[in-house]
């Protein structure tokens, strides 16, 4: 039988799974991957893409606008007032970035990472996890765009705004995917089986969307509540996004620029934490 | 440049107090095809984890083709080639699609894959299924797409991870034809397996870990001659338990129990199969001593269902 050579070395300290990202273009081979997939499914996702905010519209916007009529609200000009369904529809396109984002880097990215182990095929080949990551990131934020572009497309079909400023609300809209898509992959992280991301949803995203403004204006809520809301990333996206639907800036474009940035880089970073724990376990 | 591929020295690996790779060092020569057997649980597939740099060992080192794992993990892992062991195809894709996105993880340029594609697909016999999902292969077919898939970079070795557990007796033989000639081109192998035929036909080395141990290593023909007698005579039937106590006992040199089953390991085989000619109500096979008899002899006969 062989002698057994054993060789002393010291213990390897393993890298702290809190170390910057270790990124390179090695993530677009990646997202074109998952670009290849998508564009086998595009027409049918692009007709639910359509559909769904088209039915939040005409129930809401039309059916409660009739009701509700003109919502005031507050500019850097002063207070202005506007039909309902511009309201909505200037808050709800936020909301579909979220949802769409979340959804991709909750349900599919798990399909692929736990379901399919796309990810660990991916990885047997030199691309790194925190590029695996990334790429998951930019693709829920370029599924969010995707979405965001055709309901635009709606809107502006049905004349609820025709604003030049639509152009700056659009790249603001996929910033705001790319925002929901880094907090949503904490939770891929952390998930188990799909059931969990269902609390996600109902815990997280469900209050936030009724606390962002998106169905009424934020002022109707208690003080404390509203200033808690202040700080919700949707928040941030509504105040950026709905102004540029009545051809206006926003009141404080930075203020709302950098809790988004400040949401997207924790969120990333703590999202790459966590799936590296998970891959390393 | 070293003569080996890939030196594994003093690897250990721990998980929640529980060790699971235990001070294992292995090399790998060019154009060898080294074998790691061993029950569920022995470590196996921690060990190829880390030689993939997937897991950092808390002891010991790794150099592959040259470079330190896993601090080169990428460079590594660009002249490797692996085959896990459960399928990680993409369903939506067909088979070409799948290698051809695979080569992009590479850095390769689609020319170049595009260029590789029906050599490939020829090669795991799946030429007629270019346009094929994953989904509509037998489990064969898969298996030889995910070893296509490992080929796409022209690896110098390839990692493979049971790549014929669940598969029927035809696909596990097309699958060794295929190693085969991989070998024969000059490729290196590291295979891990649960079947001893497999690592007989193909495995120039073999590693055999229990519980994390490296427990020998070495040819399988060595192995065998060194840790077993030359001929195995199984007995079974009514009254085959109560050889174990009668004189004829004497004719084996080792005699095991499992079940119902008699083994009487022995250099000469005559005498006991003329003395056992005498009991017609008892079957018997003898056979030469085999590596499936050595694994259990380092092994155990024990179940081991924690893997």
């Amino acid at each position: 039988m062989n002698t057994i050579v054993t060789v002393s070395t010291p213990p390897s300290a393993a890298p702290s799974i809190w170390r910057a990202p270790d990124l390179s273009f090695r993530w677009w081979p990646v997202f074109l991957r998952n670009l290849l997939v998508w564009r086998k499914l595009a027409i049918p996702s692009l007709v639910g893409n359509i559909a769904e905010p088209l039915m939040w519209l005409v129930a809401f916007g039309y059916g409660m606008g009739a009701l509700v009529g003109q919502v005031n609200i507050g500019t850097p000009t002063g207070e202005q007032s506007v039909p309902y369904i511009l309201f909505l529809a200037s808050g709800s396109i936020c909301m579909s970035a979220m949802n769409a984002a979340s959804f991709e880097a909750l349900y599919s990215a798990f399909s692929r990472m736990h379901v399919q182990k796309t990810w660990d095929g991916i990885m047997n080949a030199p691309v790194s996890l925190d590029n695996v990551v990334m790429a998951e990131m930019l693709w829920a934020g370029f599924k969010a765009m995707f979405t965001v572009t055709t309901i635009l497309g709606v809107m502006l079909a049905l004349n609820i705004s025709h604003s030049p400023k639509l152009l700056a609300a659009w790249p603001v809209l996929l910033g705001a995917g790319i925002t929901f898509s880094c907090i949503a992959l904490i939770f891929n992280a952390l998930a188990q089986g799909y059931d969990f991301f269902t609390y996600y949803f109902t815990l997280f995203l469900t209050p936030m969307m009724f606390l962002s403004g998106v169905f009424f204006p934020r002022e109707q809520l208690p003080a404390a509540l509203r200033s808690f809301s202040d700080w919700l990333p949707l928040t941030n996206a509504v105040e950026l996004v709905r102004p540029m639907f009545m051809d206006q800036w926003p009141a404080h474009p930075a203020r709302n620029a950098l809790v988004l940035v400040a949401y997207t880089a924790g969120a990333f970073w703590v999202a790459l934490a966590l799936t590296r724990k998970r891959f390393r376990a | 440049m070293s003569e080996f591929l890939l030196e594994a020295a003093g690897l250990t690996k721990s998980y929640g107090g529980a060790t699971v790779v235990n001070d294992v060092s292995f090399e790998i020569a060019h154009g060898e095809c080294l074998g790691v057997i061993g029950p569920n649980g022995a470590g196996k597939t921690t060990t190829i984890r880390m030689c993939l740099g997937l897991t950092a060992p808390d002891h010991g080192s790794i150099r592959a083709l040259g470079l330190a794992m896993p601090r080169d993990a990428l460079a590594i892992k660009a002249q490797l080639g692996v085959v896990s062991q459960f399928d990680s195809l993409d369903p939506d894709f067909s088979c070409a699609e799948n290698l051809l996105v695979y080569g992009r993880y590479f850095g390769m340029k689609d020319a170049q894959i595009r260029e590789r594609i029906p050599r490939l697909l020829e090669f795991a016999a799946l030429a007629h299924k270019a346009d094929a999902k994953p989904g509509e292969l037998s489990g064969g077919m898969r298996r030889r797409l995910s070893l296509a898939r490992a080929l796409v970079n022209d690896p110098r070795l390839l990692m493979l991870d049971e790549p014929t557990t669940g598969l029927d007796p035809q696909a596990r033989h097309l699958m060794w034809e295929r190693l085969q000639l991989l070998l024969q081109q000059g490729k290196s192998i590291l295979l891990t397996t649960h079947f001893m035929d497999e690592a007989e036909r193909l495995c120039s080395r073999l590693l055999v870990l229990d519980h994390g141990k490296k427990i020998a290593q070495g040819r399988p023909r060595d192995l065998i001659g060194q840790h077993l007698e030359s001929d195995v005579v199984e007995v079974y039937g009514n009254g085959a338990l109560q050889l174990v106590e009668s004189p004829l006992k004497a004719l084996a040199a080792r005699v095991e129990v499992s079940g119902e089953t008699v083994f009487c390991y022995t250099q000469h085989a005559k005498p006991l199969l003329d003395e056992l000619a005498a009991h017609p109500k008892l079957r018997t096979l003898h056979r030469p001593a085999n590596l499936e008899d050595l694994f259990l002899k380092l092994t155990g006969r024990q179940i081991r269902e924690e893997g």
